[in-house]
């Protein structure tokens, strides 16, 4: 049994004045006013949604370059939100506040787990590939639990920000926007750099076809690992923020079901695809406010939208954009 | 000694409850290559029929021929409407496909029923305890669901192993394209095993409804359960589920049991408490895991493909 | 979420894009569970809580007032979430409910750090009677020591000599168990922690119970798990055998389902339905004609969570800003509770009696009775190290 998708390789992101650049664009716009909006207001609670939005954004886009390039269908990313979440606060808790500790260590950790993950898991593929990293997500959801000195079940309480000595202040929301804001077009642009360069054209032909690029003479395991890994990383970076923007933590972060939730944000975004994640967490998380306004029963119109753009859909809404049907 | 034998036996129980669900969810992997989240959605369905089918009639038994029979029918209306739409798709297109019929699913008992739950009572004969071995006392209705589950898997092995249907079953798990190719209508088998999945996975909602929950939601932990059963046991199998759900649900059980106070010779009572069932529910995985690396195909893989 | 139509007219007003300065309402939060098994505990304190407003004309101090409840699903990550969001999006004056310690506990530093008025209605941690203590947040409950202690001293009494502990694994079943270790005298001849809330098998519990033969059996399970373990209990062929003595386990949302198992098990709580006062009188009397049910405890504090707070807008005439004159109103307790009156520890915990109840069959209904008061003008024992002063 093989992964069978093939995102087909129009999604392969190339500048072009069209409608998608248009909506991305406007979208960017509007994300880089939006405290501009939240100070004449006064609504701080919108700038909270979507300082929260980037930041799972930045998740997505983590699993989008394993996921959507890579053709590795991860079940456990959630797992790396909560290990750079948990670095941030148990580091708190020991009472070592500096962000320059922390975030690097929350970073590390991620990339750490990813490697041990990576390399036992890689091999696999398909659906088994899906349930080990889930397998491996819920391993360490149940070591959270079991963390009794840092609250366990109950979660941890972060009583204060990530310090980083007078050069920037968390505790102001409209910085720790930008900052989230800045993180997720960095790391946007990390990942365009890599599979724009000879390491992303070896993992996307992994993905169309494995054996072909053996055949040529590449160590495609060496490099779906170092991809995983860096995948990884970024997620625990997203975790770190998050930690930060919630002051809380607790092993629900973990749960196979928010690793779902990131599925979601990725594949309703467009698999493969830039800034596919970041519409895709708008998107999903816009969904859940809004229906949740309009309707005491929002999932009844959530979930069968996800499963009409499973049938449907299959490039996501960038698919939709680029008025491409499929199949 | 006698409290270890007592952990076996709801260890036990706990199996026989997750190969009823693995045994479905195997089926629809095995032979229509389906990832089904929403598994775990038909297990509660069927807990909640059997609530309602319990006040409406006044009898245990009434409500859980009455909700077993809504669950099938449940199941094939699904795959009708809904699932089959997802066949040939990736695997990822199911994921994402079921996860929202499992969000739908719950909302819309949430809307049914009312967010509070419910319970099933049990009936007033099995309310008792009996003494299985000289000072072992056993909960009478856990004994039901032991011999009610192992009835059912009995049934369910005469069924796959010795009927036509059954024979179309394990062909189709082996190798799809063959029967296809042999003419067999399909879409009805496809219909109907969903519809058997249903149907198990119901009856074991409703078996453990008296003594657990009837709740919005129920399914999601022992669903992610009854993957690894598959997982471990080989996707398609029964036997292999049947192996595995005993294996899976003594591990849980026991370790649940025991390792807090062996962890209580080191630790303090509460962390010995906390740390205890992560341990136990994290070594699940690891047999997961170790099976995934070491043998893919599982304990006893359905056949070649 | 279980919101009225107001908070849905809050809603539009924040898509709309809202400066909502000077209104004259009293905004209300109210976080506490309405989904799953523990929903009953959550629509008894919102009934209870819409009873008291209607019992003020639904003006606190003389000003309209907007609710908005919000479910907090029994757990801390979504608690904090949704009180986050009544703070930041619906704005409000005020914020109670909390049943859960630990939801409790995650949505503290939220609250405090926003300066809103909270009248805890329920949950007790511990914490917040010691060192996480807050001139802003005022608990109309207790603290998760003193209803434990209350039952040791039962226990002494009643010359329990050795007893077998059983709790769930979350902030307020440690604080249940080491609670009764205050008091009790005895010995201890077991101590098990069940995972929560979603273990609700305990038969591995009830076995290594009855294994240690000890006195007696002492529980904590709030809500739905405490039907089951009684239940079990007595499936087990426990009950008659060996007695058990509870908190919290046994109140009028359990007993329509228990009925007869729960006959003769005794409880410790600072409030019983039949407490003879005029405000009780009134609530339960009122409650019952209202909703054809019968109030419990955590409805009664959820009652006297809106005497609470009107005392206080009246106090400041009105003037929500006035937070210093507020808590200064609100520490003298200056209002009829319903489980007569009482006054607050510095740690704003009250320091209240503790009365024994017990299920009586009456007809054919169950009931619970106060047979004896166990202890008066108790005060939990973190007081000392919350360094706030009434009055200051």
């Amino acid at each position: 049994m093989t992964a069978s998708f093939d995102p087909p390789l129009e999604h392969a992101p190339v500048s072009r004045l069209n409608g998608r650049t248009a909506f991305i664009v406007v979208m960017l716009a509007t994300l880089a006013l939006l405290p501009v909006y939240t100070t004449l207001t006064g609504d701080s609670f919108v700038m909270t949604l979507f300082t929260r939005v980037l930041i799972l954004a930045l998740g997505a886009v983590s699993l989008n370059l394993i996921m959507g390039y890579g053709g590795m269908v991860s079940f456990g990313h959630a797992a790396y939100l909560g290990i750079g979440g948990y670095a941030v606060g148990i580091l708190a808790k020991e009472g070592i506040g500096s962000g320059f500790v922390q975030w690097p260590v929350a970073i590390a950790v991620s990339a750490l787990y990813a490697l041990v993950v990576g390399v036992l898991s890689l091999r696999t593929r398909g659906v088994y590939f899906i349930m080990i990293t889930l397998a491996f997500a819920q391993m360490i959801y149940y070591v959270a639990i079991g963390l009794e000195r840092y609250g366990g079940d109950d979660g941890l309480t972060i009583y204060q920000r990530s310090g980083f000595g007078g050069l920037i202040d968390l505790n102001n929301k409209t910085v720790f926007y930008y900052l989230c804001f800045a993180l997720l077009m960095a790391g946007i642009y990390l990942v365009s750099r890599l599979i724009n360069s000879r390491f992303g054209l070896v993992i996307r032909g992994t993905r169309s076809n494995e054996r072909r690029m053996r055949a040529i003479g590449f160590p495609t395991f060496r490099y779906k690992l170092v991809c995983f890994v860096i995948a990884g990383a970024l997620c625990g970076l997203a975790g770190a923020l998050l930690a930060n923007h919630t002051s809380f933590i607790s092993p629900a972060l973990m749960h196979w079901t928010r690793s779902g939730d990131l599925i979601v944000m990725v594949v309703l975004g467009g698999l493969g695809s830039l800034f596919g994640p970041l519409i895709g967490a708008v998107a999903f998380l816009l969904l859940e406010e809004v229906l949740s306004r309009v309707t005491e029963y929002p999932d009844l119109i959530l979930g069968p939208v996800l499963l009409l753009v499973a049938i449907y859909l299959h490039g996501g809404i960038e698919g939709l954009l680029q008025w491409r049907r499929h199949d | 000694m006698l409290y270890f034998i007592e952990q076996c036996l709801n260890g036990v129980q706990l199996g026989m409850l997750l190969f009823l669900l693995a045994a479905g969810l195997t089926l629809v992997f095995g032979i229509m290559d389906l990832v089904n989240l929403a598994h775990g959605s038909l297990y509660m369905l069927g807990a909640y029929f059997a609530a309602t089918f319990a006040i409406l009639t006044g009898s245990f038994v009434a409500a859980l021929v009455l909700a077993v029979a809504a669950s099938l029918v449940a199941g094939m209306v699904l795959e009708v409407v809904a699932i089959r739409r997802l066949y040939g798709r990736s695997h990822l297109d199911h994921v994402l496909g079921t996860f929202g019929l499992l969000l739908f699913f719950n909302e819309l008992v949430r809307l049914i029923w009312g967010p509070a739950g419910m319970t099933l009572p049990l009936p007033p004969q099995m309310l008792s305890a009996v003494e299985i071995i000289p000072g072992i006392y056993y909960p009478m209705y856990r004994l039901v669901i032991i011999l009610a589950t192992v009835a059912v898997a009995a049934l369910l092995y005469l069924m796959v192993m010795r009927t036509r249907i059954g024979m179309l079953i394990r062909a189709g798990a082996a190798n799809r394209e063959m029967v296809a190719a042999l003419g067999v209508n399909i879409n009805l088998l496809y219909t109907l095993v969903f519809g058997l999945g249903a149907a198990l996975a119901g009856f074991a909602g409703v078996m453990q409804a008296p003594i657990l929950t009837v709740q919005i939601g129920m399914g999601e932990n022992i669903l992610i359960l009854a993957f690894v059963v598959i997982i471990i046991g080989g996707i398609g199998s029964i036997r292999g589920a049947f192996v595995a759900s005993l294996i899976v649900g003594l591990i849980d059980t026991l370790g649940r049991a025991f390792l807090p106070d062996m962890l209580h010779l080191a630790l303090s009572t509460n962390a010995a408490a906390t740390l205890g069932p992560a341990l136990s529910s994290m070594s699940i995985y690891m047999l997961m895991a170790a099976v995934l690396i070491f043998r893919p195909e599982g304990l006893f893989p359905a056949a070649s493909r | 979420m279980m919101r009225r139509a107001i908070a849905a007219a809050a809603a539009l007003a924040l898509v709309a894009g809202p400066a909502m300065a000077q209104q004259k309402t009293v905004k209300i939060g109210f976080v506490s569970t309405f989904s799953g098994p523990t929903a009953a505990i959550g629509n008894d304190m919102r009934n209870a809580f819409e009873l008291g407003l209607d019992h003020l004309g639904r003006k606190l101090g003389g000003l309209p007032v907007e609710v908005v409840y919000e479910d907090d699903q029994q757990k801390p990550e979504v608690g904090v979430q949704k009180t986050r969001k009544l703070i930041e999006s619906d704005k409000v004056d005020f914020i109670s409910g909390y049943i859960w310690s630990n939801v409790l506990l995650a949505s503290l530093k939220t609250l405090v750090d926003s300066k809103t008025m909270t009248v805890d209605a329920n949950a007790g941690a511990s914490p917040l009677s010691g060192a996480l203590c807050s001139p802003y947040v005022f608990s109309i409950s207790w603290n998760n020591d003193q209803t434990p202690s209350a039952m040791g001293l039962y226990m002494n009494q009643k010359g329990v000599k050795t007893a077998f502990l059983i709790g769930p694994n979350y902030a307020a079943g440690k604080d249940m168990l080491a609670g009764l270790k205050l008091t009790y005298k005895g010995q201890i001849v077991g101590e098990e922690y069940t995972r929560w809330p979603d273990q609700l098998d305990f038969s591995a519990e009830l076995s290594k119970a009855r294994a240690a033969k000890p006195d007696a059996i002492y529980v904590f399970y709030p809500g739905g798990a405490g039907v089951q373990f009684i239940t079990q209990y007595v499936q087990a062929g426990l009950k008659g055998q060996i007695p058990l003595y509870t908190v919290f386990t046994i109140d009028e949302l359990s007993l329509p389902r228990l009925k007869d198992l729960a006959v003769g098990i005794p409880g410790a709580q600072e409030w019983v339905n039949d407490l003879p006062n005029e405000a009780n009188k009134k609530f339960v009397a009122d409650y019952i004609a209202k909703y054809k049910s019968r109030p419990s405890f955590y409805g009664a504090q959820s009652y006297d969570a809106v005497s609470l707070i009107n005392s206080a807008v009246t106090a400041v005439k009105g003037d929500l800003t006035d937070k210093e004159g507020m808590r200064k109103e609100m520490e003298k307790a200056n209002f009829k509770s319903v489980r007569g009156n009482f006054k607050f520890g510095n740690n704003h915990i009250p320091i209240q009696n503790f009365y024994l109840q017990d299920v009586v069959k009456e007809g054919d209904d169950y009931v619970l009775k106060t047979v004896a008061t166990i202890v008066k003008d108790d005060q939990d024992r973190f007081h000392d190290q919350c360094p706030m002063k009434l009055g200051q």
